[in-house]
């Protein structure tokens, strides 16, 4: 099982803060996942095309060719804005 | 998802070498008389620090011409402190300091409000100054943090700015 977050204005556009997905056989690295989810379709393409997107796997920030596990908690956000 | 908001690392050993990191997420505002005083309270040997540098960053009431009535901050807990302790921990392995304190403001502030506090210690002013600048500068585009911002015209995500991250990179 992955636990997946979305944050910002992804949260917003998706309308879904979390939620859990069976890892399956074919999900070695988060680019497989981003082509997963944006398999759905419609709003979750934006997943895929927009190239300004950042991930995190266990709370490090990743890149799309870092691996995955079971377990593991992957987030998705816009480039952040604090300070 | 585990709840500290809070991760402190005090140093046990009294060596100018593992500096004192105080990391904290939090809606509430800070006092900053008492962030000063705690920041001094981390150093193992007070004797030994020449310069304190101290910065707030403040909500403003314009952005991009448009006035600004309210700014949102949201994050992502947990992620949030671990970029921010790692931020602390890069800067003391770059520069001789002796201890660094940040607060990180979430949820909804208004304008003239404080977002941030990043308190550095060091023996010396140069060091203190830029590892100050440093931490400021790298948590604007490394931690994960987002501001919503409230205008006559609706509510918008502020987009990450060019300017920072290329004070960001220039480091």
């Amino acid at each position: 099982m992955l636990e997946i977050l979305y944050f910002a204005r992804l949260r917003e556009h998706l309308g879904l803060a979390r939620e859990q997905l069976v890892l399956s056989a074919t999900l070695h690295t988060i680019a497989d996942l981003v082509e997963h989810l944006a398999a759905r379709g419609g709003k979750w393409t934006l997943l895929r095309d927009d190239v300004r997107l950042r991930c995190a796997r266990n709370q490090n920030l990743a890149a799309l060719d870092t691996p995955i596990e079971a377990g593991d908690e992957i987030a998705f956000f816009p480039p952040v804005t604090g300070g | 998802m585990a709840n500290s908001n809070s991760l402190t690392h005090a140093s046990s050993a009294p060596s100018v070498s593992s500096p004192a990191l105080s990391i904290r997420v939090q809606s509430a505002d800070f006092d900053l008389a008492a962030e000063f005083s705690a920041l001094r309270a981390q150093l193992s040997r007070p004797a030994q620090t020449g310069a304190l540098v101290n910065f707030v960053g403040l909500v403003r009431d314009m952005n991009e011409g448009e006035p600004v009535s309210q700014l949102s901050l949201e994050h992502y807990p947990g992620m949030s402190e671990k970029a921010l302790q790692a931020i602390a921990a890069e800067a003391s392995a770059r520069w001789p300091i002796q201890a660094v304190r940040v607060v990180h403001r979430v949820g909804d502030l208004a304008p003239s409000e404080q977002i941030v506090f990043v308190g550095v210690s060091a023996a010396h002013r140069q060091e203190a100054f830029a590892a100050c600048a440093f931490i400021v500068d790298q948590l604007k585009t490394r931690a994960p943090f987002w501001k919503r911002e409230s205008t006559p015209k609706g509510s918008r995500w502020l987009d990450a700015r060019e300017t920072d991250l290329a004070r960001t990179e220039a480091w």
